[in-house]
């Protein structure tokens, strides 16, 4: 049963069904934007905590550290609560939408975002920033300077938060609601397939998505490879 | 009018340890300085602070154009420059290890690469532009430091012990570097080292550093 499984989902997969497409491209679609919106938010913020003084930075980054693990069904519910028609954003109608399901999954970025960016600058040798202050650098200067040297942990931050929302499955479950043609994405179609005993769908999906998180991986692993850390100390 | 150097009465202490006491000098003519000292002596503070990294607990430090003091700006801080012993290398090419302060000054085009691969040449790195910097030798790094700070044609040139963790043939080279832009005379050179032999044959003036007083030799 296993093998005639297999075979058929392969099938899927080289005939290029539709439906399956259709899947796919809705799960980029979604987890990409929450991505970049998580980015957008998320990489200032940790440029903020990594180089400015401010109060109460330490409660925060360990707030941000633990929001890292954030379980997506209570994100779900949060989100859910919000949009709901009792809800506070109830009125803007987004329950069971694309949108709804990109809200979810940027509340689950966003955190990853901050933690790894924020650890990426403040690993940069303190040596640069001196550097680029000998040089002639503006205050400015010197932060782009050092955020440029943590480019690397960076992108492996960005890619890690990526790799978490392509494959969860529970917040968008809730929020999105897994109608066909509309909200249904790779992972909540798994759940349901498999529910149903329907198998080849599922399997397909589960092959495409281990091979985009090999490949997410492959990339992170890339990026860790690149990333020079340099130990630098006073005199 | 070239750009002067005087500090006046420096004190510096480091949780309740004074490193410098009473320090008082004047840098006003082309040529290299030599501050010499053992490790720990507060060299590289005295350093530091002359180059508006660190402010003193007490003194001062003027920089002058004629008869007038310069405020600390940022347009007086790009023309002066230290080099530090970890370099601080960026993690891209020699070249645009070299370029930085040139490319933040808004320097482009062919005066860059021009001014730069003299720069590069003149420390001898010019073959490895192309390599990224922290594959370089500790070295090399250090040759790669001062070439970034000779980019920007610095006023006065701060060289914080250059030769301390660069095997001979390096030390040589950087020797040979420093003997080049002396014989040029165009900038104030201040280097620190502890090797008294290196001091002799750099400096035009030797000034040494002992229980955090400051005394010519």
């Amino acid at each position: 049963m296993l093998i005639e499984a297999f075979k058929k989902a392969f099938s899927l997969i080289f005939s290029l069904d539709p439906e399956l497409l259709g899947i796919i491209f809705l799960s980029f679609k979604v987890s990409g934007a929450a991505l970049l919106i998580a980015s957008a938010i998320g990489l200032p913020l940790a440029a903020i905590l990594g180089l400015k003084k401010i109060p109460a930075k330490g409660i925060f980054v360990s707030l941000m550290n633990t929001f890292m693990g954030l379980p997506p069904v209570v994100v779900g519910l949060f989100v859910y609560m919000m949009l709901s028609r009792s809800g506070s954003l109830g009125f803007m109608g987004l329950l069971y939408t694309p949108s709804a399901m990109i809200i979810a999954q940027t509340i689950l970025a966003l955190p990853i975002v901050v933690s790894l960016c924020h650890s990426a600058i403040i690993s940069v040798d303190r040596n640069i920033r001196l550097a680029s202050q000998t040089l002639g650098a503006t205050p400015f200067q010197i932060s782009v300077a050092v955020i440029k040297e943590s480019r690397y942990g960076i992108m492996s931050g960005i890619i890690a938060a990526l790799g978490r929302v392509m494959a969860e499955v529970g917040a968008i479950l809730i929020v999105g609601g897994n109608i066909a043609g509309y909200t249904r994405v790779m992972t909540t179609t798994i759940a349901l397939e498999t529910d149903k005993g329907n198998f080849e769908l599922a399997i397909a999906l589960g092959i495409i998505l281990l091979t985009v998180s090999l490949c997410i991986n492959m990339f992170l692993h890339l990026f860790q490879k690149r990333e020079v850390v340099q130990a630098g100390l006073w005199d | 009018m070239g750009l002067r150097l005087d500090v006046l009465s420096i004190s510096k202490s480091y949780s309740g340890k004074a490193v410098l006491k009473d320090c008082s000098l004047s840098f006003d003519k082309a040529g290299v300085y030599v501050l010499m000292g053992q490790n720990g002596t507060g060299k590289s503070t005295f350093l530091r602070i002359c180059s508006l990294l660190e402010n003193p607990d007490s003194g001062e430090v003027n920089y002058l154009s004629g008869d007038n003091i310069l405020i600390k700006d940022i347009g007086l801080r790009r023309r002066i420059t230290l080099v530090l012993p970890k370099v601080g290398l960026f993690n891209t090419t020699v070249f645009n290890n070299a370029a930085y302060g040139m490319k933040i000054r808004g320097i482009k085009g062919r005066e860059l690469k021009e001014r730069i691969d003299s720069a590069l040449n003149f420390v001898g790195l010019l073959h490895k532009k192309s390599q990224n910097a922290l594959t370089l030798s500790s070295g090399e790094a250090q040759r790669l430091g001062i070439a970034r700070a000779l980019a920007i044609e610095p006023e006065i040139l701060f060289l914080d012990e250059p030769t301390a963790s660069v095997d001979e043939e390096n030390t040589r080279i950087i020797e040979d570097i420093i003997l080049n832009m002396k014989k040029e005379r165009r900038s104030i050179i201040i280097i620190t080292t502890h090797d008294g032999v290196q001091a002799g044959r750099l400096s035009d003036r030797l000034l040494l550093l002992d229980k955090g007083w400051i005394v010519e030799r």
